[in-house]
């Protein structure tokens, strides 16, 4: 052990510590009680399980020169929306995203662990993780959750961020064991995901322009609130629409309603009989 | 067997101050200026990488002297501290004061206990306070026995302090903006090194409250320079 003095700082990192960057880790070991840990024991009851609030759809679409990430506002308990105005799309950095799925509670939690590990990274070693580093990382804690996934909290995040090296946009799928996929151009998360894909698939363009990925992903947010109960529409009358980022060479912002809605209402309009 | 003479206890810590003032004295003194909206650490580091200055939380930034290694992972450790505070309660929760305290601490507890002190001075910022507690910029000073002062307007920490300070103290004024701190720092030290100062053998960072989030930055390379030549 290598330490300023004889070592009787409690507190001060070994030298060769192999967690040295990582907050994860060192929440694990100095906190255990603020992370999720295995909690053996049989999967939950039917009763407590439809009490457990799930995150629905997520998506991610690639552009030429980002990527957009979005979600819808809908949350779920068993058979009853618990929530109409959720966020599932929170930023990591100042150059990626991360969006979830699964049972709300954790999963945010990961969302928040995970924004926190990237920053403690970036402070302890003086610049950012890589993309892939990033993304890894997220694996990881995905894997780490596995105990709470068996007893029916699975998370499944979706990752989306711009390569600073090549300035290119990256979306990365994680299954509720950890397994992480390099999506090419478009990926979907959640209950709704199936009817958002096909739509996804259709028309998301990795040489298109953001303001294309963008529609694309209001229209496939749309179609899966169509066709899944579990995701929610654009709640127009009380003005709640989906949550869209864009990350590109500016970094992450968020469009605000005005332009959701614009953009909602279009893809509506052509819609309408 | 080795014989335990007897030291008194008042020599034992006039060693022990003497040892450590004398490592810390070895290394270049840093600045530290406050201005309007926050505070600039300024001082000579002729490596672009080994930095002496860093952020630790939103509102928070460090700068220390002395031996590299010892606050380097005291540096490490203010970070820790910050991030798993934040996590646990929220993010507004994590101030300068309870970090400075845990440094003094630490510091303290080395001097007396360990077979050496550690050789480092530190300083503790924060910026955007509010309350009736929380001064708009605090700034503590962290000594090599764990003593703590709360310093204003500016402070040097390091070997060789007082041309420096007497500078200060003749040029600084209330109000000043950002470049103007920049620029009174980097010439006092300029000044007392009898030589002109540049970006390559600068450092030059600190905390700025009109920064959204993390109000840390750092200047550098040409942005310096062209501050610097204003």
């Amino acid at each position: 052990m290598v330490r300023p003095g004889s070592g009787s700082l409690p507190g001060i990192p070994d030298a060769f510590d192999l967690h040295r960057s990582s907050f994860f880790e060192v929440l694990r070991r100095d906190a255990p009680e603020a992370v999720p840990s295995v909690m053996g024991g049989a999967p939950l009851s039917e009763e407590l399980r439809a009490s457990v609030v799930e995150g629905t759809t997520v998506l991610a679409v690639i552009a030429a020169d980002g990527v957009v990430i979005a979600g819808d506002r809908r949350a779920t308990a068993g058979n009853l929306i618990s929530r109409g105005d959720m966020r599932k799309v929170f930023p990591a950095d100042s150059s990626s995203a991360i969006a979830i799925s699964g049972a709300a509670g954790p999963a945010m939690e990961l969302a928040k662990v995970f924004a926190t590990e990237l920053e403690h990274y970036e402070k302890v070693e003086g610049e950012p993780l890589s993309l892939e580093g990033k993304s890894n990382k997220l694996a990881g804690m995905v894997r780490a959750h596995l105990p709470m996934a068996m007893q029916g909290l699975v998370v499944v995040p979706l990752f989306a961020g711009v390569d600073p090296r090549t300035g290119t946009g990256r979306i990365f799928e994680y299954d509720p064991a950890g397994g992480r996929y390099v999506a090419t151009d478009q990926a979907a998360t959640g209950s709704g995901s199936l009817a958002a894909r096909a739509t996804l698939k259709r028309f998301a363009d990795p040489q298109a322009p953001i303001g294309t990925a963008v529609r694309t992903a209001i229209t496939a947010l749309t179609d899966a609130a169509e066709e899944d109960s579990a995701t929610g529409g654009p709640d127009l009358m009380r003005r709640i629409y989906p949550i869209v980022a864009i990350i590109d060479a500016d970094g992450y912002r968020e469009l605000d309603d005005d332009a959701v809605r614009t953009e909602i209402e279009a893809v509506l309009e052509s819609r309408r009989r | 067997m080795a014989a335990n003479y007897y030291v008194a206890p008042e020599q034992l810590m006039k060693d022990r101050a003497e040892y450590a003032r004398k490592g810390i004295a070895r290394g270049r003194p840093l600045v530290a200026v406050e201005f309007a909206n926050g505070v600039v650490f300024a001082g000579e580091n002729p490596t672009a990488s080994l930095y002496k200055t860093s952020e630790i939380y939103d509102r928070i930034g460090f700068a220390a002297v002395g031996r590299y290694n010892e606050y380097e992972s005291l540096r490490v450790a203010g970070i820790r501290l910050a991030d798993v505070k934040g996590y646990q309660y929220a993010r507004e929760d994590v101030s300068a004061k309870p970090l400075a305290n845990a440094y003094s601490q630490a510091l303290g507890a080395s001097f007396m206990g360990d077979s050496k002190p550690l050789e480092v001075e530190l300083l503790i910022a924060q910026v955007d306070g509010d309350g009736p507690d929380e001064p708009p910029i605090e700034l503590y000073h962290i000594l090599y026995d764990g003593s703590i002062v709360d310093e204003h307007r500016f402070v040097v920490i390091g070997g060789d302090t007082e041309p420096l300070t007497t500078a200060l103290e003749a040029q600084w004024s209330a109000g000043l903006g950002r470049d103007e701190a920049v620029r009174l720092a980097v010439g006092v030290l300029a000044e007392s090194a009898g030589r002109e100062l540049r970006a390559d053998g600068l450092e030059v960072s600190g905390l700025d409250a009109t920064r959204e989030r993390r109000r840390f930055f750092r200047l550098r390379g040409t942005e310096l320079d062209e501050l610097l030549d204003a």
